[in-house]
């Protein structure tokens, strides 16, 4: 948590000073709920994370540098400068990059857990992200129904932030919650307050057991509030401010503060602080540093039998 | 060839025939056979063998890999990108080419992307019953080959024949990049060999199907067979038209397209397709800029009409070229 709000600072300011082309997407305010997630799952399990989850994918494993590298268009990172910020994923750590179009990455995760089934490959869990505007598209309705009718080891996380870029959650569905719908899938739903860290430590982490021990996919509504603009272009003024003060307005991270201060812990947070903080700083000098891609050296293959091998006459 | 469930056998039992339906089932199967990460996952295709017949008997065969999906092409596709990422080889069976649109946006979006942006194969096929039949209609007749070949990323595959439509199945499957198999309805059952290839022409290659010096005609898929039976038109009228397939749309054999064009001197470019855009449009666009000066009149292309595929056979007929229609477009270039 704290090392994916320090280094979405970094690069809310980085972004600010010029040094990123295109957006930053920051998951101000989810950290709790993202960032569960991440830890709940172990090596070999597979997440599909969406925008606001730099706190699952830092917990899950992925180097900050990669991370770092995307943003700022190193060549040494895992999408070499063909696809930048959140739309990076390395498949050898089993983080799959998200494509832009909301809710596709429900059947993809689908797909590597059937994979996985067919190769006799037991244990394994697939976890993957969305926000409320994802839950109205098709492809989160035909993923998750696909999910059930397989009964996969599926976690399904939903950050019900209460905007979809500036549309708010009643412009967006008609159901009074969310998690209602996991009955109609027939699949489990659990609901769990996404500004109180210890919370969704637990939920999540029960969620991906259940999971694991063959019960089928789990649906994870998160309550909270994006504490930011969609993306860092935009300044999100069209936030209720009665949203804000209300409990689901809560800075997890504050949150975290207190929590860790009622467990006699309060140094703990502090030191990790220190400790996130001088990571950010080495990482951004580290991958300052690194070459950007040549359009010299890019082979401009699109497909592998065009790159690695001889195709007769031309595309 | 161990297993012959589906074709029709002879009094004698031995193989009379193969259409080009159970090439298609025969390469399935053969995949099946040969190797542990291929599956088939699609619309009925379990028990029942899917809407045409193509997986007749391999769910009982092969238990757990010939697999029933939910009516949701959007998320079989995603299923199948997912599956390709984690080293399995999935077959999609689209019960008809048109419902693929709803799955466009993981094949175009994601499978045609993954290499690109992770440097990591996505070997998937994604089989279509493609192209018109009589009394089909809007929904059940599209040919979708120039809305998959616009992307970059993808094989796009047109088999017109038995044999290619189970050698260049076979091919697609090996292929560690997602391919687009567009099969032909009308050849399905009507189409047929003696037997099944034993050696193949490999899948990227065009090919003159019947040679001739007077005019070439590019085209792929059901319409070569009525190119092939307006070549046979004109030679009445002394006139030799050499046909040549295209087999595979994307990537485009250009050389073989420029070499008939270089012993011809004229072009005659035909898709089922719509006429805006597309693989006809794509095969008259590089001759122009690659070949001009080995035309000696206007490239020409002939195509479905614009406007959805109509119901009634009287219109479905005058809808789609014809042998009657490509003849009288081969008289316009060579009576330039």
């Amino acid at each position: 948590m704290i090392r994916a709000r320090l280094l979405e600072e970094k690069l809310g300011s980085l972004y600010r000073a010029g040094r990123i082309v295109g957006g930053v997407y920051l998951g101000r305010g989810q950290e709790a709920l993202s960032g569960a997630g991440g830890v709940a799952l172990r090596k070999g399990d597979v997440f599909a994370p969406l925008i606001r989850d730099m706190a699952g994918r830092l917990a899950f494993g992925e180097p900050m540098e990669d991370a770092l590298r995307a943003y700022l268009g190193s060549r040494l990172g895992p999408m070499k400068g063909r696809d930048g910020n959140i739309h990076r994923g390395d498949l050898s750590r089993g983080i799959l990059p998200m494509i832009s179009h909301l809710g596709a990455m429900v059947s993809t995760v689908s797909g590597v857990l059937m994979a996985k089934r067919m190769k006799k490959e037991r244990g394994g869990v697939g976890l993957t992200c969305v926000g409320d505007g994802a839950t109205s598209t098709g492809s989160f309705h035909e993923g998750l129904n696909l999910a059930a009718v397989e009964r996969l080891p599926l976690v399904v996380v939903v950050a019900d932030n209460g905007y979809a870029y500036s549309t708010p959650r009643e412009r967006q569905f008609a159901c009074v919650d969310l998690v209602d719908r996991a009955k109609g899938y027939g699949v489990a739903g659990v609901a769990v307050d996404g500004t109180d860290p210890i919370a969704c430590g637990e939920v999540l982490h029960r969620a991906v057991e259940r999971a694991r021990r063959g019960e089928g996919p789990q649906l994870v509504v998160g309550t909270l509030l994006r504490l930011c603009g969609h993306g860092e272009h935009d300044d999100g003024l069209y936030i209720d401010s009665t949203m804000k003060s209300s409990g689901r307005g809560r800075d997890c991270m504050q949150v975290m503060g207190v929590q860790m201060k009622k467990m006699g812990r309060e140094k703990d947070w502090l030191s990790w602080r220190e400790d996130a903080f001088r990571e950010v700083e080495e990482a951004v000098a580290k991958v300052s540093a690194e070459p950007v891609p040549d359009p010299f050296e890019e082979d401009w293959w699109a497909t592998q039998m065009g790159s690695g091998t001889e195709v007769l006459g031309s595309s | 060839m161990g297993d012959a469930d589906g074709f029709r056998y002879g009094g004698l039992g031995f193989l009379v025939s193969v259409t080009y339906l159970d090439a298609i089932r025969s390469a399935q199967e053969k995949a099946l056979q040969d190797d542990p990460t291929v599956f088939i996952y699609g619309q009925d295709v379990g028990a029942f063998g899917g809407a045409f017949k193509a997986t007749k008997n391999l769910a009982k065969r092969y238990p757990g890999r010939v697999i029933d999906s939910p009516i949701s092409e959007d998320a079989m596709v995603g299923m199948a990108v997912g599956a390709a990422m984690e080293g399995m080889r999935p077959i999609v069976e689209m019960q008809f080419a048109d419902f693929s649109t709803v799955g466009l946006n993981q094949m175009l979006n994601h499978a045609a992307t993954t290499f690109w942006r992770t440097g990591k194969p996505c070997p998937m096929v994604l089989r279509l019953p493609s192209g018109g039949t009589p009394g089909s209609g809007p929904f059940h007749s599209q040919s979708m080959e120039t809305i998959y070949s616009h992307y970059p990323g993808i094989v796009v595959m047109t088999p017109a024949t038995v044999d290619d439509a189970y050698s260049m199945l076979l091919e697609a499957i090996a292929m560690p990049d997602p391919v687009v198999f567009c099969e032909h309805k009308l050849l399905y059952y009507h189409l047929k060999a003696d037997a099944l290839p034993k050696s193949a022409v490999p899948a990227f290659r065009a090919q003159v199907v019947r040679p001739g010096r007077d005019i070439t005609c590019v085209t792929y898929s059901a319409m070569v067979h009525e190119a092939v039976a307006a070549a046979e038109e004109l030679v009445g009228e002394g006139y030799e038209v050499e046909v040549v397939d295209l087999r595979t749309v994307k990537p485009l054999d250009t050389d073989t397209i420029l070499a008939s064009v270089a012993r011809t001197g004229r072009l005659l470019a035909v898709g089922e397709s719509w006429p805006w855009g597309g693989a006809s449009a794509e095969v008259v666009a590089r001759v122009a800029s690659e070949g001009f000066e080995l035309l000696d009149a206007p490239p020409k292309r002939l195509n479905a009409k614009d406007t959805p595929i109509p119901y009634h056979p009287n219109l479905w007929a005058a809808h789609r070229p014809t042998a009657v229609r490509i003849a009288a477009a081969l008289r316009e270039v060579l009576r330039y």
